[in-house]
């Protein structure tokens, strides 16, 4: 090693940043839909504030915006740590961080444009996609080149979580955005109705599976060990889940499609690697847990820690619930419903968010060499971030359950017993209440803004260097 | 080589530990997905399916543009109860000239899949410029824009259809060539309408 070699953290510091003003931004958009379900005429006329446009911007903002940030963020952090090795190409590697910024806000634009290639959580259109896939080679290169330079011979185990999300959206992406160009915010997919349908579950189902599970995965298996101050509890157990769920979690997208217009057989087989899921799923909630057992009186004084766990319970809570909504006598209640909407926002909320709040409490300081500036106000966020989840979830398992129920409602012969409009009209308690739900829960996030900003602020009184590269072992 | 042994290796090895997750994750999708993409019989249109004119192609991507796919599916699902709501259940090759598929995975508003020819056309310019003219309790946003924009402002119909028919479309020349004068005068709304009256009716005008 150079002598005096030091981590590469302030893009790091950077990316995390943007991943809090996204949050902020995306949950916003979010609230703001909620709000037009509920007075539909608050978008004044506006094509902009028109809740298809609105709704494209929040999922892109969140998933795209905060999710990817907070992963490279985190991906950048711990692959230097784990590697014993400053990051490769550091130069690529804000190149990755300020061009993904970029992207990201350009198409957000696009999206209140009206430009839109017309599949769910693939909206942008192609000059965005080709975009995202050269960006995307760029962290891969910064990615790998930091393990191909490491100097510890084994790949620590959030490293193979992270590689598994850089490796495998790059082939969901390009794959299911095969497309012909017409104009620039217009193209024709190479895939047509029921196969088009297939490639796209496949993919949305996966964005799920390696971006916002995986990804987040390799934030768990650093962060958490790191937290709680012990190692992981199995690093045997924590192998075969990364594969089981490497292999299985890329054949459930049809559960999307039950009682579609695709076959029979690929449904069925979606439906049984989706149960399958469940076993991965829960072994590295098991070997989380574990990992926290043992440590539970730092619960007390740690609201990082205190996140980090109830985003575990979240994490087990959603995966079981996936399998079973996978079930096609379960689905055909749940599908095309609110509960759909309630479960990705246990994941997206329960899990995604929570982990990587509990996540930048801890490294934000670190980062930046200072004590958090309240402990306080992140107890309070942490209070609020769960009431808030838990009002979302249990008013889109309300608005859902019934909604799936009263559609397939018949009378004694056999007639529909309520028309569409009553049914949809009977949802507005439910929509009121998860809007307050997502009020409780972006003002949690805003909480968290202010106390991290003046974290950082507070940074000059007690500034610390980015700390020198570990002294390698092996 | 044990299993332990195995994993010993690609754990201490980038290029094996990259090529193992990309032919993990690969296995699914070359068994379950690429089959789907190869079965000719999931792309062959129905007997009476006809590609998208340029009236109805225009307002199926302004359907596209303002996202009507993320609160109304056009899937109707094999069930007692969606038929009766709906009508007859979606078939694979009613979708054969869709680019992309439009199936939805949520109903804020109902299945639209067979709404060709349930309202007038007069009905559905009044509920998209303003929904609760029509229906009171409605939650639909009112696209008053619509009424406001020739159809085709941008003058790309001829390059679509072109674009659709390198993908296979059976468009003819003199088709292309009539395009743009089918469309002279419409508004977006008109588009809209028309495509929306000629859903789940393949080969046009049920009414």
């Amino acid at each position: 090693m150079a002598a005096g070699e030091r981590y590469h953290d302030r893009v790091a510091g950077w990316l995390t940043g943007f991943a809090v003003l996204w949050s902020l931004l995306g949950m916003t958009a979010g609230v703001y839909i909620a709000a037009e379900l509920v007075w539909p005429t608050i978008d004044f006329g506006q094509e902009w504030l028109s809740y298809g446009r609105l709704r494209n911007l929040h999922t892109n903002a969140v998933i795209f915006g905060f999710g990817v940030s907070a992963l490279m963020a985190t991906a950048f952090y711990s692959v230097q740590r784990t590697c014993h090795a400053p990051l490769f190409a550091p130069g690529l590697a804000w190149f990755v961080a300020i061009a993904w910024q970029a992207g990201v806000l350009a198409g957000g634009v696009s999206l209140l444009a009206g430009w839109n290639g017309g599949k769910e959580y693939a909206e942008l259109e192609w000059p965005f996609d080709i975009a995202i896939a050269v960006v995307w080679v760029c962290f891969a290169v910064v990615f790998f080149g930091t393990i191909a330079r490491r100097r510890i011979q084994p790949i620590y185990v959030s490293n193979w979580f992270y590689g598994a999300l850089i490796i495998v959206i790059a082939m969901l992406h390009i794959v299911n955005s095969l497309a012909i160009p017409v104009t620039w915010s217009k193209s024709y997919s190479l895939f047509a109705g029921a196969q088009d349908a297939v490639v796209q579950w496949w993919y949305g189902h996966n964005a799920v599976g390696f971006l916002l599970t995986g990804g987040f995965l390799g934030m768990l298996y650093y962060f958490l060990p790191k937290h709680a101050d012990r190692p992981i509890w199995s690093y045997r157990l924590s192998i075969v889940a990364f594969w089981a769920f490497t292999y299985s979690y890329i054949w459930a997208g049809p559960h999307h499609l039950h009682y579609n217009a695709v076959p029979e057989w690929v449904q069925s087989l979606g439906m049984v690697m989706s149960l399958v899921l469940l076993a991965p799923s829960w072994a590295t909630m098991v070997n989380g847990v574990m990992t926290v057992a043992g440590a539970w009186e730092k619960l007390r004084t740690d609201p990082a820690l205190k996140f980090i766990v109830l985003s575990l319970a979240f994490y087990g809570l959603a995966t079981f619930e996936g399998p079973m909504m996978s079930i096609k006598s379960v689905n055909v209640v749940s599908h095309f419903t609110d509960w759909t909407v309630g479960h990705v926002h246990s994941g997206a909320l329960g899990w995604n968010a929570l982990i990587t709040f509990g996540t930048f409490y801890f490294l934000v300081p670190r980062l930046v060499g200072a004590e958090l500036y309240s402990t306080r106000l992140a107890n309070w966020h942490f209070w609020l971030a769960l009431a808030g989840v838990m009002l979302y979830v249990l008013a889109m398992w309300g608005a859902g359950v019934s909604q799936g129920l009263l559609w397939l409602s018949l009378d004694e012969i056999g007639e529909l017993s309520f028309s569409f409009k009553d049914i949809m009209a009977s949802m507005a308690p439910y929509y009121a209440l998860r809007l307050v739900a997502g009020v409780v829960f972006l003002s949690g996030a805003a909480l968290m803004a202010i106390n991290l900003w003046m974290t950082v602020q507070g940074r000059a009184v007690v500034r610390v260097a980015p700390p020198p590269v570990a002294e390698g072992a092996v | 080589m044990n299993a332990v042994d195995l994993h010993r290796r690609l754990e201490r090895n980038s290029g094996w530990l990259i090529f193992g997750i990309l032919f993990v994750s690969a296995i699914g999708g070359l068994v379950q997905v690429l089959p789907s993409v190869l079965d000719d019989s999931l792309a062959t249109p129905a007997a009476d399916a006809k590609p998208y004119g340029p009236v109805e192609l225009t307002g199926r991507d302004i359907y596209i543009r303002e996202s009507c796919g993320v609160c109304h599916s056009q899937q109707v699902r094999p069930l007692l109860a969606e038929v009766r709501r709906y009508g007859p259940f979606s078939k694979a090759g009613e979708f054969a000239f869709d680019r992309p598929f439009l199936w939805g995975s949520k109903r804020t508003g109902p299945d639209l899949h067979r709404i060709g020819g349930r309202y007038s056309d007069v009905w559905h310019r009044l509920h998209l410029l303003d929904p609760r003219a029509v229906v009171p309790d409605s939650i639909m946003p009112a696209y008053p824009w619509l009424g406001e924009r020739a159809a085709d402002a941008e003058g790309a119909i001829q390059a679509k259809m072109r674009a659709l028919r390198r993908l296979g479309h059976p468009y003819t020349d003199a088709e292309i060539d009539a395009a743009p004068a089918a469309l002279e005068g419409l508004t977006e709304v008109d588009a809209l309408v028309a495509y929306l009256q000629g859903l789940g009716t393949p080969g046009g005008d049920a009414r």
